[in-house]
């Protein structure tokens, strides 16, 4: 994690490619919202041209997100929402994912690979997005964290 | 789907199959249950046949672990069989296929049993 990972802004103010196509959801702090979110990330994974493992898995990190956002951000408070933002642009696909939480230290975070951590029941999500997707971001909110899921696309070989 | 789970003897090896997902509230739960209930009833030797499952999260992967440790610290050996790719990818990424003795088949895995 470097500095320019962490950057602080309020939610929805970044600008976004003009190709990009963004989809926005909010949901309810609510466990039962998190298959929507799956069920759309593996839908437009898929439209980006991923194959089917791939897609499973960007859907599966996804899911991790959202559920972070829901008990540890939100903790399940029913006042709170999660923001999901949805962007598929020529060179990326790009998943946020925003709580209204105290916020999140991802360096914090034990590893859990290693051998003192190996054996916790709990503790993979964020290694999951990290190792599954190309880039992982967080934005620290006002208040909560907003996480930045980002997959390449592979350019195909344009014909001569 | 959530997971389904059905237990069976080979001798005095349990068997465990597991089908469908095992995620946060779906099955993850169940797992851990069955697996504590086995141990109470003085089972030792446990196979997790997950040729069924279909998808496992980072929750899936920790009732896996919690299982493991539980069937551990009984006295008792655990392990998986039949695993799908998807689960396999899962534990090579975090290093849990070093931690579990994972075999090709049932028949392999009953058969290692000291």
């Amino acid at each position: 994690m470097t500095d320019s990972d962490i950057k602080s802004r309020q939610p929805g103010t970044d600008a976004r490619p003009s190709e990009c196509q963004p989809n926005h959801l909010t949901l309810g702090s609510e466990l039962s919202s998190v298959e929507t979110v799956e069920t759309r990330a593996e839908q437009l994974a898929h439209q980006a041209g991923f194959d089917e493992d791939t897609s499973s898995q960007i859907a599966m990190v996804t899911r991790e997100a959202v559920i972070n956002a829901i008990l540890h951000g939100n903790k399940r408070d029913p006042n709170k929402k999660v923001q999901i933002g949805f962007a598929l642009s020529d060179d990326t696909l790009s998943i946020t994912i925003a709580d209204e939480g105290l916020g999140l230290d991802p360096d914090s975070v034990p590893d859990p690979c290693a051998p003192e951590n190996i054996l916790r029941s709990s503790g993979r999500g964020i290694f999951l997005m990290r190792a599954i997707m190309d880039e992982v971001h967080f934005h620290q909110l006002s208040p909560g964290t907003e996480i930045e899921l980002i997959k390449h696309r592979a350019h195909k070989e344009s014909s001569a | 789907m959530s997971m389904t789970l059905i237990a069976r003897q080979a001798g005095d090896v349990t068997i465990l199959d597991l089908s469908g997902k095992i995620t946060l509230g779906e099955g993850g739960v169940t797992l851990r249950d069955e697996v504590r209930k086995l141990l109470a009833k003085g089972a030792k030797k446990i196979v997790l046949n997950l040729a069924g499952v279909s998808y496992i999260d980072s929750s899936g992967l920790g009732e896996l672990v919690s299982s493991y440790t539980a069937v551990k610290n009984a006295g008792g050996e655990l392990k998986l069989v039949n695993l799908t790719s998807k689960v396999r990818d899962l534990l090579v990424i975090t290093k849990l296929l070093t931690v579990f003795d994972v075999k090709d088949d049932e028949a392999a895995a009953v058969a290692a049993f000291a």
